[in-house]
């Protein structure tokens, strides 16, 4: 191989890259705007939840109740409510998707013979939704029997006799506050570059073809092996470029905090880099025309990475035989590397297994499409 | 015919001017074409030629100046001039996933050719095209020169007095473009004018006159012989020698000599006289070691001349 | 014949299909070194194929092509090292400018920078293309493309060049400028295989080989290739060409006429025989003509002749 040539290569599609609108907007601007657009819009979480409540004593001791509703952060009250029939068209309206209703008789049967229910009527349209409020929901009321116990206990001055009810405290290991972002984004990353990579390249040799300048290339002594990496250099610093972006804004803009070594983050997206932008170049090299190229990248980086990558489904939650399947996606390495980088900031040496997975990933894609390439018309 | 003024002009172009914003496409350009001629309109590609037939089919405005065609003046009403010229362009615009009678068909009615008439036009261009016996053909099948010949015959199908061609022949085979300029020669012999827009020099030889346009002006108008004659401002010689290099040396600062180039194996040069360059070429070659083997006077083709008018046009312009 | 002497390109029994259609079909001809050969013949005559072949961007179904003692079929990637190709599309990129293209052709072929300085300074003064270095080859016109590809085949120096249709559809200013740079190219000894569909450029070759239907109808030069003619032409000069056409066919040894603007060009087995006759068959049919003069056959006119004799010289 001769680096002359390879420079040429590479130099002339830096030229040719920076002054296509297209790539460059592909470069620049969708990195931009996804991780904007899929980190913001997928939520996993649920908080503040639209409660309507009804109280129908109106006392002290049920405006406390409500207000523990008010002060919780899965909670916010929505509409207080006069009537049944304007609960159930609070419902029906999705003004709210859980109603709180207090019997008249509440502080009565409280202080009476310490048993007192309180109605939760749920919007079961989004079942989800409902189980998870329903859970919130006990937990506030929970709460304040608990205390509305120990208040009692201390009025009538006697000794809490009771055993105190275990209660479960749930302490969350590497996502304290159990936030979905933490997990999500870091994947996010992965599918962001595995899309945008190949795109990228998907189109540079088809480009070539359908402009007829491959003719003339191809009658030169230049090898496939110096087109592709000179073809593919440029391509990874564009990449670097985009997967620094991301990696920022998901620890300064979404706030995951990052535990890795930047080393460490450095080494594992260039594999990662390497393997989408020869995956493109592979699909460009097959399919000799743009169109044809782009779109079949889509499809083949997109649907997988965001199914089966592991960045929202948990692979180990999926068919056994689904499981397997995921061995071939690449982005699932990356996801899980990213994840464990950011979430865990494991070395290297504990990420060894896939990062191996992604060198042997590069290495056959890079063959496949060195040795794919025919310097012929026909 | 070579009349200089053509009697019953049917296309009359005087003083045209269009202009694309500042960029003028055709710059003050005067011609006439009578009954039964064909012209040749000669120029590099961008020159103007495709922008004049434009205006003269009607889609497009003159700036300033004036054409008629067929009487009709094109700026005042464009739809009626449409009905009174056929137009074949380049590449033929036929519906090749459509049979011959089917693509005849449908110029026939998009020219609203009578129904009454129409079978015997189709017939009439099925003949002039030789494609008798194959009118179920799909004309994806038909290889140039049918496929020429047929677009040729769409064109005509509602006799038009005027026939536009644009680039008619280009990637023709040679026998298939003969037949194809016999066509163009009979019909012109029943009174259609023809007018032809080419950037092959050559194929000039087939018309009566030939115009030659150059960056939107006509900068030689006459038939090919008259070209030929008056045009090149000299004459032109065959010096056929050994060492071609030496002698085009030489002959760069010899005597009457207005320019020299090579042309294969041999050099052609453009005297004032060719007697007198005759008489004296081959001493003044012979002073410099150098002895022609031939030296002879030959024929000017049109490129020559044509080449030799673009570039005085172009000093010229310079030179302005 | 020098035992030694070899011809710098032998194709032989060069065969390709498309489908059904043999594009090429057991082509052979020799190029010597240091002359421009003419591959002439009307569209589809197989010549882009051909050149396509010799470049080693397509393979042959069958035959052989031999450049320079290298045997193209067996080791395309060498032959590629001894040639220079202009196909017959614009081949350069377009967003690039003119020095990019430059640059990025001689860095293929590791030309040193200062060389290639050298060269292209050279070659584009010749062209009259020095003040466009630095625009976009998409915004050149059509002569300026072909000078430019002309220009980046040329910058490694080829021994051989291989150009595919460089002159079609380009100004016949800028078509005269590029002859004089391959006119300039055969002095220095490079070997140039042109391919054409105008048949009056192959007048311009040292040697040409006439193709139809994928074959060599005929390999000479011009002007043997004008001996070959069988008959000669007459030109009558008459502003009644049908007229003249019609009054002189079917007279013995007149063979087809074919009508120019200002005539007709007839085809006769023995002009000297026959002109007299013509001359009389006019006259007797009261037909205007101002002269009958002996006229030069151009390459077309031998070209249809040989074609119409069952396509077999004479």
């Amino acid at each position: 191989m001769r680096f002359r040539r390879l420079k040429a290569i590479a130099a002339k599609e830096v030229l040719q890259i920076w002054r296509d609108p297209r790539s460059l907007m592909i470069a620049l601007l969708l990195p931009f705007t996804q991780m904007f657009l899929l980190g913001y819009g997928v939520n996993l979480d649920l908080k503040h939840i639209p409660v309507c409540t009804f109280d129908r004593e109106g006392s002290q001791l049920s405006q406390d109740l409500l207000k523990r509703f008010q002060a919780s952060q899965y909670f916010v009250i929505a509409r207080d409510l006069q009537s049944y029939r304007q609960l159930v068209a609070a419902i029906d309206d999705g003004d709210c998707s859980l109603a709180i209703v207090v019997p008249p008789d509440f502080s009565e049967r409280l202080n009476d013979s310490g048993g007192a229910s309180v109605q939760a009527i749920l919007d079961g349209t989004d079942d989800n939704t409902a189980n998870i409020a329903f859970g919130y929901a006990a937990a506030v009321v929970d709460n304040f029997s608990n205390s509305v116990q120990v208040s009692w206990t201390d009025r009538q001055g006697r000794a809490l006799q009771q055993i105190q009810p275990m209660v479960v405290q749930s302490r969350v290991w590497f996502n304290e506050d159990l936030e979905s972002r933490n997990f999500i984004i870091p994947g996010l990353v992965a599918v962001i570059m595995a899309l945008i990579g190949a795109q990228l390249t998907s189109l540079t040799i088809a480009r070539e073809w359908e402009r007829g300048t491959m003719e003339l290339l191809i009658s030169t002594p230049v090898k496939p092996s110096e087109l592709m990496f000179g073809k593919l250099l440029p391509y990874l610093a564009l990449g670097w470029v985009d997967a620094a972006f991301c990696l920022v804004m998901a620890a300064l803009w979404f706030g995951v905090p990052y535990r890795g070594t930047l080393a460490a983050l450095f080494v594992t997206t260039t594999l990662f880099l390497i393997v989408v932008l020869s995956i493109g170049y592979l699909l460009s090299v097959l399919i000799p025309n743009q169109v044809g190229a782009s779109q079949i990248a889509l499809l083949v980086t997109m649907v997988p990475t965001i199914l089966l990558s592991g960045y929202v489904f948990p692979i180990d939650q999926m068919p056994r035989v689904v499981q397997d399947v995921t061995y071939l996606i690449y982005s699932r390495y990356y996801v899980t590397i990213v994840k464990d980088l950011f979430l865990k900031g494991s070395s290297l040496t504990e990420l060894s297994t896939p990062i191996l997975f992604l060198i042997v990933y590069a290495t056959a894609v890079m063959v496949l499409a060195a040795r794919a390439f025919r310097k012929r018309l026909d | 015919m070579n009349a200089r003024q053509p009697a019953e002009p049917q296309i009359i172009v005087e003083s045209l001017v269009k202009r694309f914003g500042s960029f003028v496409a055709v710059d003050n350009v005067s011609f006439r074409i009578g009954r039964g001629e064909i012209m040749g309109f000669l120029g590099p590609n961008g020159a103007g030629k495709s922008t004049i037939i434009r205006i003269l089919c009607g889609l497009l405005r003159p700036t300033a100046g004036r054409a008629l065609v067929a009487g009709i003046d094109v700026a005042e009403d464009p739809e009626r001039v449409r009905e009174h010229i056929g137009y074949m362009s380049q590449k033929f615009s036929l519906y090749r996933d459509l049979s011959v009678e089917e693509n005849l068909r449908f110029f026939g009615g998009i020219y609203r050719v009578p129904q009454s008439e129409l079978a015997e036009r189709m017939r009439f261009a099925i003949d002039m095209a030789g494609l008798g016996g194959r009118e179920k053909a799909l004309v994806s099948t038909l290889a140039g020169g049918w496929q020429q010949r047929l677009a040729l015959g769409c064109a005509v199908l509602h006799r038009p007095p005027i026939l536009f061609l644009d680039e008619p022949t280009s990637g023709v085979e040679p026998r298939s473009r003969r037949r194809f300029w016999d066509l163009i020669h009979t019909l012109a012999a029943t009174g259609v004018s023809v007018l032809v827009s080419t950037h092959y020099m050559d194929e000039a030889e087939y018309c009566h006159r030939a115009a030659l346009i150059n960056q939107g002006r006509l900068i030689a108008v006459g038939s090919p012989e008259e070209l030929k004659h008056t045009a090149l401002g000299g004459e032109l010689l065959l010096l056929e020698i050994g060492n071609l290099g030496a002698a085009l040396a030489a002959l760069a600062d010899a005597p009457d000599v207005l320019d020299c180039s090579v042309f294969g194996n041999a050099l052609h040069v453009l005297v004032r006289d060719a007697e007198r360059s005759f008489r004296e070429l081959p001493g003044f070659l012979g002073q410099k070691g150098l002895r022609p083997s031939r030296l002879e006077r030959i024929k000017p083709s049109l490129e020559d001349v044509f080449v030799q008018l673009i570039a005085l046009d172009m000093a010229k312009r310079r030179a302005a | 014949m020098n035992e030694t002497h070899r011809p710098i390109v032998e194709a032989s029994g060069l065969t390709k299909r498309f489908d059904a259609v043999a594009a090429v079909d057991g082509l052979s001809f020799t190029v010597e070194r240091g002359e421009i050969f003419g591959l002439v013949g009307p569209d589809g005559a197989g010549k882009t194929a051909t050149m396509r072949m010799l470049a080693g961007v397509m393979q042959p179904d069958s035959g052989s092509i031999v450049i320079d003692g290298i045997d193209v079929m067996s080791d395309p990637e060498e032959g590629k090292q001894h040639i220079s190709y202009m196909p017959q599309r614009f081949g350069l990129y377009e967003d690039l400018t003119v020095d990019e293209n430059i640059r990025f052709y001689a860095d293929l072929f590791e030309i040193p920078a200062d060389i290639r300085e050298q060269r292209a300074t050279r070659l584009l003064a010749a062209s009259g293309m020095s003040q466009f270095r630095s625009r976009l080859a998409g915004q050149l016109s059509g002569g300026m493309k072909q000078k430019l590809g002309l220009t980046c085949a040329l910058v490694h120096t080829p021994r051989i060049l291989l150009l595919d249709e460089p002159t079609t559809g380009v100004d016949p200013v800028s078509r005269r400028d590029f002859w004089r740079i391959l006119y300039g190219l055969r002095e220095e000894g490079v070997t140039i295989l042109i391919s054409t569909a105008y048949l009056d450029e192959a007048e311009r070759c040292n040697r040409l080989a006439l193709l139809h239907g994928g074959r060599v109808l005929y390999c000479d030069t011009p002007a043997a290739l004008k001996q070959r003619m069988p008959g000669a032409i007459v030109v009558i000069s008459s502003p009644a060409g049908r007229e003249a056409r019609t009054a002189i066919a079917g007279l013995d040894g007149v063979g087809n006429a074919l009508l120019v603007g200002d005539g007709i060009h007839a085809v006769v087995d023995d002009a000297a025989l026959r002109m007299p006759q013509l001359r009389e068959a006019l006259q007797r049919a009261n037909i205007a003509f101002s002269q009958i003069a002996l006229g030069e056959p151009s390459i077309e006119d031998v070209f249809v002749a040989l074609l119409e004799n069952g396509g077999r010289p004479q």
